[in-house]
């Protein structure tokens, strides 16, 4: 398979902050849209095309984490903060 | 309690009235009825949930820490001892991979890993065990005036039954003082037992020096861990450590389990406080809870990514509010040392204010004075009676836990709401107004009528 091109790794970011906003916890959705952006950031002069897919790799199972987190989340509804 | 030959560097407290303090908690937390100010109360289906900012006394977990336990407590249910079949051989080839995870934390090797049920049963495993090994040729075991409730009551059960211990004090910063330690050692000790991040107060002790000290004499050294494995990098062969006692639920792990670090060279001997079949290299009987031991082992690797990440933001958030709290009000004190500490644990005290009354007022805020243990009685906490500070100091002291999880906005709330409730309080109380008129309070002869 073809190095991950700039839209795809874009798209895969996108995706990941859609996902972490979706999180009905506000500490956990704070906490993910963060880390998400920053891992994103700190990556982001990688050149290397292996690395890219390995980092790629981990974006998707990440990804797949946050989808099922959710998920339980919201199985187990909770109220809402102070700070919200 | 003078150890017969020693020099006045190592006078000390006397056992019977120290100990009686901590009874006095003890008490009150056992079964006498004891006064509540903040009533328990559930919250109502719409009433907003107060802040989490409590994690010295838990923390929540991570979700990838509860997505790795999941598949272990609904289909890979087997028992990890069970050698006959796949549920077994899946069960433990997922412990001993948290088994491994958890080495590669705090630098050891996966076979002086032993799962227990939480810090406070490795702790109880160390001190007892060791003490209980040794006690033929040695019966002296050193600890410090601030440790954790279970290691002081470890030390009192091991004092009915013949030990000598020396509770060492602990300077007006929280930390200890390696030359009092030093003179304190004695042929017949077998264990020196000191925290490394201590819950209250944040302070971080000199452990490499200590081992240093402990391995130099030939003398077991334990420290419990938990409020600092996955915080800040720990190296049991660096540090010279011998047995480390490490909590899951203090590092976004599930509750009910921890481990215990039991070096293997020079081998360290323990007499098992919980006897049966010989699981755990016989130091430990009973199941292991796969899930919960996956769940501490993904803690623990996530931890260990994270760490630089976590330190830098908590560091950051610490600063925020501690300068935020400082600018606006004064009469403030940090207990603890201010260089030689956890970020992440902010003890502060108010003066002319009670903490118990500032907690009521911060009700959006989930706080703690004095630790979870200690909270319960009326009692100051012996951790800041331990560093001196003043009696009307210590009854207003709060702590404040920032985490992975806090945010910017949760810490700048919290400081806003604590100026604001600090002022409030401060204008109703009497000795305030006292002390802006310039009365010396210490000067002041309270009268009986």
């Amino acid at each position: 398979m073809a190095a991950s091109t700039r839209s795809q790794v874009l798209s895969l970011y996108r995706m990941m902050l859609k996902e972490s906003g979706r999180f009905p916890s506000y500490n956990y959705r704070s906490y993910a849209l963060r880390r998400v952006r920053d891992a994103f950031r700190a990556n982001r002069k990688v050149e290397d095309p292996k690395s890219v897919e390995r980092l790629m790799e981990e974006g998707r199972q990440a990804l797949a984490l946050i989808q099922r987190q959710v998920s339980i989340g919201k199985m187990y509804g909770v109220q809402k903060t102070v700070v919200e | 309690m003078m150890s017969p030959g020693r020099t006045a560097s190592c006078r000390l407290l006397r056992p019977a009235s120290w100990l009686s303090l901590l009874q006095g908690s003890q008490r009150s937390a056992g079964g006498a009825p004891r006064r509540e100010l903040i009533k328990k109360h559930d919250l109502g289906k719409n009433e907003l949930r107060p802040l989490y900012m409590d994690f010295q006394a838990t923390t929540p977990m991570d979700p990838r820490v509860l997505d790795a336990m999941l598949p272990y407590q609904v289909n890979y249910y087997g028992n990890p001892h069970s050698r006959t079949h796949a549920y077994g051989w899946e069960s433990e080839t997922a412990m001993e991979n948290a088994r491994q995870q958890v080495a590669d934390l705090i630098g050891a090797d996966p076979r002086e890993i032993v799962f227990t049920s939480g810090a406070t049963e490795s702790n109880n495993m160390a001190i007892k065990g060791v003490a209980r090994f040794y006690q033929a040729k040695k019966r002296h075991v050193i600890t410090t005036q601030t440790e954790h409730k279970c290691v002081l009551d470890s030390c009192r059960v091991l004092e009915a039954e013949g030990f000598n211990i020396t509770y060492l004090p602990v300077q007006k910063n929280g930390l200890l003082d390696l030359e009092m330690l030093e003179a304190c050692i004695r042929p017949d000790t077998c264990l020196v037992s000191v925290m490394t991040v201590n819950n209250e107060i944040g302070v971080k002790q000199p452990i490499k020096d200590i081992g240093q000290i402990c391995r130099s004499k030939g003398v077991f050294f334990h420290t419990d861990a938990a409020q600092a494995v996955g915080k800040i990098p720990v190296d049991v062969n660096d540090w010279k450590v011998d047995l480390m006692s490490i909590s899951a639920h203090k590092i976004y792990g599930p509750k009910g389990v921890g481990a215990l670090y039991v070096r293997r060279r020079p081998r360290v001997r323990l007499e098992p406080l919980q006897n049966g079949g010989g699981q755990e290299r016989g130091l430990r009987s009973g199941t292991v809870p796969t899930p919960l031991a996956v769940g501490l082992g993904a803690a623990c690797s996530i931890a260990r990514t994270e760490m630089e990440y976590d330190h830098y933001r908590v560091s950051m958030l610490a600063d925020r509010f501690i300068q935020k709290i400082l600018s606006e009000i004064p009469d403030v004190v940090m207990n603890g040392d201010l260089e030689q500490r956890y970020p992440g644990c902010i003890n502060l005290s108010f003066a002319y204010v009670e903490g118990e009354s500032l907690l009521m007022a911060l009700k959006d805020v989930a706080l703690s004075s004095g630790s979870a243990c200690t909270s319960a009685s009326l009692e100051p906490s012996y951790v800041l009676r331990a560093i001196g500070t003043d009696e009307d100091l210590a009854h207003s002291s709060i702590r404040f836990g920032i985490g992975r999880f806090t945010t910017e906005e949760e810490v700048d709330y919290t400081a806003e709401k604590c100026i604001q409730q600090v002022r409030r309080l401060r204008e109703m109380s009497p000795l305030w107004e006292m002390v802006q008129e310039g009365v010396d309070l210490k000067s002041i002869k309270w009268t009986q009528h």
